[in-house]
């Protein structure tokens, strides 16, 4: 593993006198656009999952995941406030631009993660709580404050915490995790290192600047659009698990397959390509993929169940 | 700090207790709800 930076910049900030921190700071230390997408997997592993759970119960569990994911991402961003601080793209975040606390940060941070993970516990299920509970201590402890700065796979193992919504909205209903469970989650899990690493690509001096060892950085661009084009290709087998399991039907299968070899064309674009332009196409066709890759599970579902139902 | 810090501070934090209040009614409420409809199965 190459080790750029072990040591925490000495740049972290502190804060004399009273907070300028409003509601909408809050808001945006909770990463409200990652919370979305984490939603959104979490709600298709909660609909697909064998099984039925109160539409109340279901809606608490989605607010659960929402809360815990939020957390995570306040108590990130407690941690990274200096390289924050350092990074054009996050210099406006609420701690590096002077107007929160870090200690607001991170109280709010660990009373959400708690709070989330209770009422998961209490209303839901104990498995779905400890589920939220891994994904909260995987983001902050392993991803954020031990691989981040410490190894250019960070993005590949810190990817799991990513990954683990839908299992989290799968044992919600199903008080377990099944195989269905684990192909969504190795879905997210494979498609998350091109996602990232496509971004990297055109930020890779952002990172070299905060002395984050992102792959672009530690192995250079070449190395990084093959193992961007690596993880695209086994993308295209591991998205239509579901269908091979038996999980959704042809429909979601045959889409899905579509949608792999497109993600990977855009994978090859980017490995010809010398100028950043493709690889800010692919960033933006991954968040697409990952939409329509799920939707297409929740739209088989409902079909499903609808042909079932006689077409009523 | 100026007088016009001070009233934008003073508005934030009113800001900022309405909504933790309005999150706290919205649990209270949930709790509710989600009691009944355990009651009921």
């Amino acid at each position: 593993m190459t080790e750029l930076s072990e040591t925490r910049p000495a740049a972290a900030l502190s804060f004399t006198g009273s907070s300028a921190a409003g509601v909408g700071d809050f808001v945006e230390i909770l990463k409200p656009r990652v919370m979305s997408l984490v939603v959104f997997t979490g709600f298709v592993g909660l609909a697909i999952a064998p099984g039925h759970l109160h539409p109340v119960l279901a809606a608490v569990a989605v607010l659960c995941i929402a809360v815990g994911a939020g957390a995570a991402g306040a108590i990130n961003m407690w941690y990274e406030r200096d390289i924050d601080a350092i990074m054009r793209r996050t210099a406006a975040r609420p701690l590096p631009a002077g107007r929160m606390m870090p200690g607001e940060a991170l109280g709010f941070g660990v009373v959400l993660a708690v709070g989330s993970v209770l009422m998961m516990a209490l209303v839901v299920n104990i498995v779905a709580a400890g589920l939220l509970a891994s994904t909260i201590c995987f983001y902050v402890f392993v991803y954020t404050i031990w691989l981040k700065r410490r190894t250019p796979q960070n993005i590949v193992i810190g990817g799991a915490a990513g990954a683990f919504p839908p299992l989290i909205g799968w044992a919600a209903v199903t008080g377990d995790i099944g195989w269905g469970a684990i192909a969504l989650f190795a879905i997210v899990f494979f498609w998350t290192p091109p996602h990232f690493w496509a971004l990297s690509l055109y930020r890779a001096e952002d990172y070299a600047k905060a002395g984050i060892p992102m792959l672009p950085v530690v192995a250079g661009a070449k190395e990084t659009k093959r193992q961007m084009l690596f993880y695209t290709i086994v993308l295209v087998p591991v998205s239509a698990a579901p269908w091979l399991m038996g999980i959704t039907g042809a429909f979601y299968g045959v889409w899905a397959l579509v949608l792999s070899a497109l993600f990977t064309g855009s994978a090859v674009r980017v490995w010809r390509d010398e100028s950043e332009r493709s690889a800010r196409q692919m960033f933006g066709y991954s968040l697409l993929y990952l939409l329509l890759i799920f939707s297409l599970l929740l739209v088989d579902r409902a079909g499903a169940v609808w042909l079932r139902g006689g077409g009523q | 700090m100026s007088a016009v810090d001070h009233v934008k501070r003073e508005r934030m934090i009113r800001a900022r207790n309405r909504a933790l209040v309005a999150v706290l009614v919205a649990l209270v409420a949930l709790f509710y709800i989600v009691t009944i409809v355990r009651i009921r199965g």
